[in-house]
């Protein structure tokens, strides 16, 4: 049963993934990413990992990809816009596109085809990750804590206006 | 099927059903009290007391035409109320509105599910319940639609953030995110206002933001904007929309009253020597005397306070709130620390 659902998921996964890079309109490409936010969770749901689940509904669906929306519409790109690339970047791309499905057809047929299904575990419970994130991997968490800030502390630095800038749009 | 699924689905239809006649006479009461606030007798025409107007409305909404503008998006623009209204509707799912009944030999509790996650579930729809106004409104293919819905989305992230600070200081409080857990712990009057006044303050002002209700109105804005980002929806499209408002608003007011107010909880609840059914029942009441109330107090300020202007409400967002927030949780941090430590 778990893994019908599985296969479901997973193929509507793939589905909406290319859809989000075939579609011209870069909103309907958003709106497909952010259906390939949900159904990823859909996968954290089945392996009762309930924090993972809500936390990538919250933070990647509910918020990153409403930015991404929020800049897009007022961007408000279309197809007259749209920047047109010349063959040779084209080409570039498809070759290096290219070589990386090589890449991975390679190292999916070598590598070892027998599934294995992990048993449903109580480790993905809010309680649980939260003792096992304080006490097994504090410093893990701890650094990566250290590693948004220095982001955050970054992006304010950047979207600060300098200091002749604030006198230059008043005048 | 068992007994207790049977009663879960019971439940649930119960729910669905409650939830959606109380965001219909809402829109009653909404007249009502802005009339008696401008000294005017509002709704009367229909029915006794003008009781029978939601159904009225909802009526001439029906058969209103349902005009879809040509250079709109077709499919997003029917998708956007339908988003609106799912969302609104599914956060239903995890309050409690009662305590434990016991009946046709089975024991459960006046609840959908009891999550893991409890208070997380409900942030998390009301993160996704923006796209039903942003995906409208920029499906609609109009100038005033857009701006609505961009600033729908701008004001519902930036009061996204000191929702989950202020609801984070009660989590901590309690130690659970159940909101069971979190009632429970209220029992005997020990409601989580006097011990967190500030994140209390803070969540409804939030909760105001999210439902995008004056004085945080600016995704509509008739001023500015005509309808916001609705302005070209007609029919019963505008009528999810603005019935999800009415939803979002009775589930906030449920949500207030669950984590700072003691959900069903009343005084003396022990102390008057009924059974354990009867205090349920009565809990019940309560509960929804208290989200009555609440859906009053949104009303009330509606027709209290002028609109802020877009600025404004960004500087109150993050310059006042998000700090305060953050002020808060240290507070209630370093006050657990203390008193374990002791």
């Amino acid at each position: 049963m778990l893994s019908y659902i599985f296969y479901i998921l997973s193929g509507l996964t793939i589905l909406t993934a290319i859809m989000m890079i075939a579609a011209r309109n870069p909103v309907h490409s958003v709106l497909y990413l952010i259906i390939t936010f949900f159904l990823i969770s859909g996968q954290y749901l089945l392996m009762n990992a309930q924090f993972l689940f809500v936390v990538n509904i919250i933070v990647y669906a509910g918020a990153i990809m409403v930015l991404f929306l929020f800049v897009l519409m007022l961007l408000n790109l279309n197809k007259e816009t749209e920047p047109q690339k010349s063959m040779k970047t084209k080409l570039a791309g498809v070759i290096s596109g290219g070589l990386l499905l090589v890449n991975l057809l390679g190292a999916l047929v070598k590598s070892n085809s027998s599934t294995e299904s992990l048993p449903i575990t109580d480790v993905g419970l809010v309680k649980n990750l939260g003792m096992v994130l304080f006490t097994d991997f504090v410093v893990p968490f701890e650094i990566s804590s250290i590693l948004f800030l220095a982001a955050m502390v970054g992006a304010v630095l950047v979207g600060k206006r300098h200091k002749g800038e604030m006198e230059a749009i008043s005048e | 099927m068992s007994t207790l699924l049977i009663i879960k689905i019971v439940i649930i239809l119960v729910v669905f059903g409650i939830t959606l006649l109380i965001a219909m006479y809402s829109t009653y009461l909404e007249r009502k009290v802005a009339a008696v606030m401008q000294d005017r007798i509002g709704p009367d025409r229909a029915g006794p007391w003008g009781l029978l107007q939601p159904l009225a409305d909802a009526g001439k909404m029906f058969f209103k035409e349902d005009f879809i503008p040509k250079q709109s998006e077709k499919w997003l623009f029917i998708f956007g109320p339908g988003i609106a209204m799912f969302t609104a509707c599914m956060t239903g799912a995890i309050i409690p509105w009662g305590g434990t009944v016991t009946m046709f030999g089975e024991t459960f509790n006046l609840q959908i599910a009891d999550i893991d996650i409890g208070i997380l579930y409900i942030m998390g729809f009301v993160s996704i319940g923006v796209y039903g106004i942003m995906i409208g409104g920029w499906a609609s293919n109009n100038k005033y639609s857009l701006y609505g819905a961009v600033r729908a989305s701008s004001q519902m992230i930036s009061y996204e953030l000191a929702m989950g600070l202020a609801i984070l200081a009660v989590v901590m409080t309690t130690g659970s995110l159940s909101l069971k857990d979190i009632v429970e712990a209220q029992k005997g009057g020990q409601w989580n206002v006097f011990y967190q006044p500030l994140a209390f303050l803070l969540f409804i002002v939030c909760a105001f933001a999210e439902c995008n209700r004056a004085p945080f109105d600016m995704a509509e804005c008739e001023t500015e904007l005509i309808g916001g980002y609705h302005t070209e929806y007609s029919s019963m499209k505008l009528g999810f929309f603005l019935f999800a408002e009415y939803i979002n608003m009775f589930i906030s007011s449920a949500v207030i009253s669950v984590l700072f107010f003691g959900g069903y909880n009343f005084p003396f609840m022990y102390d008057l020597g009924l059974s354990a059914n009867a205090i349920t029942f009565i809990g019940v009441g309560v509960f929804f005397a208290k989200i009555i109330f609440f859906i009053f107090f949104f009303m009330w300020v509606r027709w209290t306070l002028p609109r802020f202007r877009y600025d404004q409400l960004m500087h109150l967002g993050w310059k006042s709130l998000i700090p305060l927030a953050i002020l808060n949780l240290m507070i209630t941090g370093g006050w657990q620390i203390f008193k374990d430590s002791f």
